[in-house]
């Protein structure tokens, strides 16, 4: 191929990439809206901390003088603090942002977890075959007998004993982190073990091996960029489950310290005032919580819907 | 069809063999029971007398085996926490975990049911689109966060409502129930939609897809070709064919009910098994999240196993394709 056809073919590349983002807003509006939306969020929760450099959970930053205000809108409260403050006196706006941070990266690292781990004991079940495929298909279906989130919650019970009951705030993420991602592989191993087992048979399989490409070769190369789609789509769904559990763990006091903004901590934190008025403090992660939360899942919806054949031709 | 019967029951003996395993090993390798059992100043006379009671010394394999003959008798080991028998402490709070259960799977089913068919044979109508939008939002509000917005409403804001406890309970001997006063009724509404609203849209949800997957297949066509009525091909020869998922969703929906009932308990106080599974793990209280482990285990391998072992009554191809 020459260099001239070859950007040609390029940039017949980025026009139709172009054409089919278009086409995609055009046709499913809802479903575009809400990657827009999941996308500002995930900006903001990483734009903010880089503005605002110094946590609003910082003990230096207390500002008791300010604690408790009501949103602008409310008698008392004021457009320094737009969303009010809570007992310690943190701008809620500012906290949202730093919180929203923690859950996120527990989130996406946490599918990272369970995504790498799902995918390679899914490779290796489905390539090797025999008892190496026994035991590892039988171990997910140990692990399937138990919601993830209940076995997030036994992991999570089990790594606080084994690593002691004094933990700084990293090693209580990096458990949370495990835990949840532990929890996950399991959907990722057998979707990729099925796909594996009707993708190794085909044509282009057979002609890879004739040119001579090692096995690892032929998996990495070949096969896995075939099934990555619907792992992908898996990956969205869990983002949000994510970051669910970690919301959830978190309330629970078994999950982030309070120390360290999250999702999960703010809503505990603001649980606190329910009963006392101060609704707005527990109000807002609540909200930000469900808008991702919701704006994931529709969008994921969307991309399952693309991707399974069987419902695309609707009546 | 025995032979089916038998590889099912035996494949769930094992995995709850090797669940045992796991608690066992949790119980072996973590935490120090000398230590959280016995006070600081024990003598040395005392700490030898509870190793040898709990058979610290044996081998792993032979204290596995008292371990797992034990848990066939009752006997589930001491809390690190209470220092009570965890046997005892699970009896006590279970009966309010089984109510709390029990009234959310009826809530799912009553409501589940029906909405999920509707969304499948009208997907069009207007009643189907408010309640698929709907069943999303119910997807994506988190069980804590929608026990917290009940309490505000109904219990902060109305004031109907209690917001934690279980009201009113009577003792019969053998099950503290609440069921049989106002209060305990009245304690019971809240938790129970609680518990129940995951589970209500991932019903609607499921037979909604099973519905529009039957309606593509050939003999709905051929049905519909026949000349028969649309009821007719709906609930009599689509709803069959879709049974076989649905009764699966709805076992493993049980097992589900009692994982989340640990949120659920938590935003309500509720006393039951789940809320001490929750000051277990923050006390690493590693007895009882090992015998919890085994027991849901338990609950969700035999649920799973009435589950697959009624596949051939509900569809006899089952057996015909191994």
């Amino acid at each position: 191929m020459s260099i001239a056809t070859e950007t040609l073919s390029h940039r017949n590349r980025a026009i139709q990439g172009l054409e089919w983002l278009w086409q995609s807003v055009r046709t499913a509006p809802g479903p575009s809206l809400a990657g827009l939306i999941a996308l500002s969020l995930v900006l903001f929760a990483f734009v903010v901390p880089l503005v605002i450099s110094s946590s609003p959970f910082d003990p230096a930053n207390a500002d008791l003088l300010n604690s408790l205000n009501p949103p602008f809108w409310s008698e008392g409260g004021s457009m320094v603090f737009p969303l009010g403050t809570d007992d310690q006196g943190r701008d809620l706006l500012t906290a949202l942002a730093f919180g929203l941070r923690t859950s996120l990266i527990v989130g996406i690292l946490s599918v990272i977890i369970g995504l790498v781990i799902g995918v390679s004991l899914g490779l290796i079940s489905g390539f090797a075959g025999g008892a190496v495929d026994t035991i590892i298909m039988r171990a997910a279906d140990v692990q399937l007998a138990y919601p993830a989130l209940l076995l997030a919650m036994i992991i999570d019970g089990a790594m606080r004993q084994a690593l002691g009951t004094s933990r700084d705030t990293n090693t209580a993420i990096a458990i949370v982190v495990v835990s949840i991602g532990i929890s996950f592989w399991v959907q990722y191993a057998r979707t990729i073990r099925a796909s594996v087992l009707v993708e190794r048979e085909q044509d282009y399989v057979a002609a890879a091996r004739v040119t001579g490409r090692s096995r690892l070769a032929i998996i990495a190369l070949h096969i896995l960029p075939n099934i990555m789609a619907p792992v992908l789509v898996i990956a969205t769904i869990n983002l949000a489950i994510a970051i669910i559990t970690e919301a959830t763990l978190s309330f629970l006091g078994i999950g982030i310290p309070l120390t360290q903004p999250s999702l999960g901590t703010l809503i505990r934190n603001g649980n606190n005032f329910l009963q006392s008025g101060e609704w707005w403090i527990v109000a807002w992660p609540c909200a930000v919580l469900m808008l991702f939360v919701f704006s994931v899942n529709v969008f994921g919806d969307h991309l399952r819907d693309v991707f399974n054949p069987r419902l695309r031709t609707r009546r | 069809m025995l032979r089916y019967f038998a590889s099912r029951t035996f494949q769930a003996v094992i995995v709850l063999f090797i669940i045992s395993l796991i608690g066992f090993a949790l119980v072996a390798n973590l935490g120090d029971p000398l230590a959280a059992l016995l006070s600081p100043d024990a003598t040395e006379a005392q700490r030898a007398e509870l190793a040898a009671s709990l058979n610290l010394n044996a081998s792993f394999a032979e204290r596995f085996l008292s371990f797992f003959g034990g848990l066939w008798r009752g006997d589930f080991g001491i809390s690190y926490r209470t220092h009570e028998p965890v046997a005892h402490l699970i009896w006590d709070r279970l009966p309010a975990t089984i109510e709390l259960a029990f009234a959310s799977l009826i809530l799912t089913l009553v409501i589940g049911i029906p909405a999920g068919v509707h969304c499948g044979v009208h997907p069009k109508s207007m009643l189907s689109r408010a309640i698929m939008f709907s069943s999303i939002i119910g997807v994506t509000l988190p069980t804590f966060v929608a026990g917290i917005l009940l309490i505000l409403v109904f219990a902060v804001k109305l004031a109907w409502l209690p917001s934690f406890g279980r009201g009113g309970v009577v003792d019969l001997g053998f099950w503290k129930t609440g069921l049989l006063t106002a209060s305990g009724w009245r304690a019971l509404i809240l938790p129970a939609i609680t518990l129940s609203l995951f589970q209500v849209t991932f019903i609607i949800r499921m037979i909604r897809t099973q519905l529009l997957e039957v309606g593509q297949t050939e003999y709905i066509r051929f049905a519909r070709a026949r000349g028969l009525t649309e009821s007719r091909v709906w609930y009599l020869h689509a709803l069959k064919n879709t049974l076989l998922p649905v009764v699966t969703i709805i076992g493993l929906q049980l097992g589900n009910i009692i994982a989340f009932s640990v949120v659920t308990e938590s935003v309500f106080a509720w006393p039951g098994v789940g809320l001490l599974f929750l000051q277990s793990i923050q006390s690493a209280d590693i007895p009882v999240i090992s015998i919890y482990l085994i027991l849901i285990g338990a609950i969700f391998i035999i649920i799973n196993l009435i589950v697959e072992l009624t596949y051939p009554v509900i569809d006899p191809r089952v057996l015909r394709s191994r």
